[in-house]
């Protein structure tokens, strides 16, 4: 399959769905794309054009959490990234995780790292932190400060 | 009746870096569950890189994993120079590719022998090292370490290779080769090695695509997919050479891509060599532009893909590391349970992740929490099985 094959197959597809189609170069394509059909195109690469699930990396913007969707179609040397902008203030998306089990991991660390809840995630348990780590508390958002992580051991030592 | 036993598998061991949690849970012998836990060296590498500029960077994801520590910084310079496009000098290119392909030699020769001390062949174990001297000798030829090299640059490489190294270095691709040659014939012709590993821990090729499981883990299931041919970096696409896979998808398969994939290995290094063009190492870029890269490669142990989103100041806004470990490890689910306990340290090790975990093993009984065996033990059971095949298809002691 050739790359811009694979680009209109995703085209034909999903129309409408795709809110924007960036090129960045011949071997890069971001797409991003409503939370809420995350499942339909993640179900659609890796089991219609048998692409690879790479990982996911998740970004605190000032207003949303964007998840992106790394997936490598091997044969042709394309990354395809599919952008998600999850609004702040209700935190949730699908979860992918049972179309392939490649990845639990990476929603887990996501879930303890940002705070994003994954809906029928299977295994949504501790995976990095310490088991003591305070709840509520995410490591990797823009506002989080050493100072809270201090003052909420101390409250939890204190009870 | 049937009692379940948890066994819980680390976390910690002074002799190799990456501390693992496993907890096992048997039924008798057999593994019927298995759980993961990691985070013990969470250092926070993805945060610390938001607070360092792209030249300290490379030197950050150097220390990622001090085995394949040239896997991060190459990765790295790739996807900081696919944010603007920046062109590097074919020599640099060359440069790169070889090291790359000495840290592969090192690697497996380092699991090489690590196998070899699970299951008992204190031999292989002490030769493979030895030879990894060869190597990591090369490595300071041409990068001035033996472990973190320091070579990466995002542009080109920081150092040249000089005319006058080569004939050191082809000498010692031959002894190396002459070594490979060796180890080939000891696993693969070894019949109780094979019958140790042969149909223990079967990743299928199903499984493999479900967990996207990566480099020779993949590879040994059949699955054809490596980086360096499908999107190729560096100098790649300028040497011959052929992806290594096979269809089995047991802890042997996985030993054979290893040993075959060193061919390719010195064959490329030579091929390198041969070829590299006079001219610059540095196309000494000036600054990162606004906007978002992605690169993976494929490092000893599978694909490494780093991500940065770049504001156009000299530091990140956004680093993201997957290491191929990250991937590899959850395909235990699927290699471990069924399988019996001495059987799983050598399954553990055969996704090659940082061994630690596997050696600081200790069974726990799950209703009076006390102990039961411990971690040496367990490699001991290892060691003991080989023996006792060994003893049984060619009447003599295994020494």
């Amino acid at each position: 399959m050739t790359r811009d094959e694979v680009l209109k197959r995703l085209k034909d597809k999903f129309g409408k769905k795709i809110k924007d189609l960036f090129e960045k170069s011949e071997k890069r394509v971001y797409i991003t794309i409503d939370p809420k059909d995350i499942t339909e195109f993640v179900k659609f690469i890796f089991l219609g054009i048998e692409a690879r699930f790479i990982t996911a990396s998740c970004v605190d913007m000032p207003k949303e959490m964007e998840i992106l969707y790394h997936f490598s179609v091997d044969k042709t040397s394309l990354i395809v990234s599919f952008r998600a902008r999850i609004d702040k203030a209700n935190l949730a998306i699908e979860s992918i995780t049972p179309i392939m089990k490649g990845a639990e991991w990476i929603e887990r660390e996501i879930h303890e790292l940002f705070g994003v809840a994954f809906r029928n995630h299977p295994n949504l348990k501790t995976l990095l932190l310490p088991d003591d780590w305070p709840e509520g508390l995410y490591p990797l958002r823009r506002d989080y400060k050493e100072e809270d992580y201090e003052a909420r051991m101390k409250e939890k030592e204190s009870k | 009746m049937s009692r379940k036993v948890v066994i819980p598998i680390g976390p910690y061991h002074t002799l190799q870096e990456e501390p693992e949690y496993y907890q096992l849970t048997v039924d008798g012998e057999t593994v019927v569950d298995i759980d993961v836990r990691i985070g013990y060296v969470h250092r926070g590498i993805e945060k610390l890189a938001e607070a360092k500029s792209y030249d300290k960077i490379l030197f950050l994801v150097e220390r990622i994993c001090g085995i394949c520590s040239t896997s991060h910084p190459m990765v790295s310079v790739l996807a900081i120079e696919d944010i603007g496009g920046t062109e590097v000098p074919e020599r640099a290119h060359y440069i790169r590719t070889l090291v790359c392909e000495l840290e592969r030699l090192h690697s497996h020769l380092l699991w090489l022998g690590l196998a070899g001390h699970f299951l008992g062949y204190k031999t292989v174990w002490m030769w493979a090292w030895k030879y990894r001297e060869i190597v990591c000798d090369t490595f300071e030829i041409i990068t001035g370490n033996r472990q973190n090299y320091g070579m990466m640059k995002v542009g080109g490489v920081r150092r040249d290779i000089e005319d006058e190294y080569m004939p050191a270095l082809l000498k010692g691709m031959d002894d190396l080769l002459k070594a490979v040659d060796m180890f080939k014939g000891v696993v693969l012709d070894d019949p109780v090695l094979g019958a140790r590993l042969r149909g223990i821990g079967v990743l299928s090729r199903e499984d493999a695509i479900q967990y996207s499981a990566l480099g020779p883990t993949s590879r040994s299931s059949g699955v054809d997919k490596d980086v360096r041919r499908d999107e190729p970096y560096a100098a790649y696409d300028w040497v011959k050479w052929d992806v290594i896979t096979q269809t089995d998808g047991d802890v042997f398969s996985k030993a054979v891509v290893r040993i075959l994939e060193m061919y390719e290995s010195v064959s490329i290094i030579r091929q390198c060599l041969q070829k590299m063009p006079k001219g610059p190492i540095d196309s000494n870029p000036k600054e990162i532009p606004i906007g978002e890269g992605i690169a993976h490669t494929e490092a000893p142990r599978g694909e490494v893909f780093h991500y940065v989103k770049s504001d156009g100041t000299n530091s990140p806004v956004r680093y993201k590391v997957r290491a191929p470990t990250f991937m590899n490890f959850p395909t235990f689910k699927a290699t471990v349970v069924g399988e019996t306990i001495s059987d799983a340290t050598i399954i553990l090790a055969a996704i090659d992740p940082c061994y630690c975990c596997t050696e600081r093993i200790t069974v726990v009984d799950a209703y009076d929490k006390k102990k039961i065996i411990t971690g040496e033990d367990l490699i001991k059971m290892s060691q003991e099985k080989t023996k006792k095949l060994h003893k049984k298809m060619t009447g003599r002691e295994l020494k």
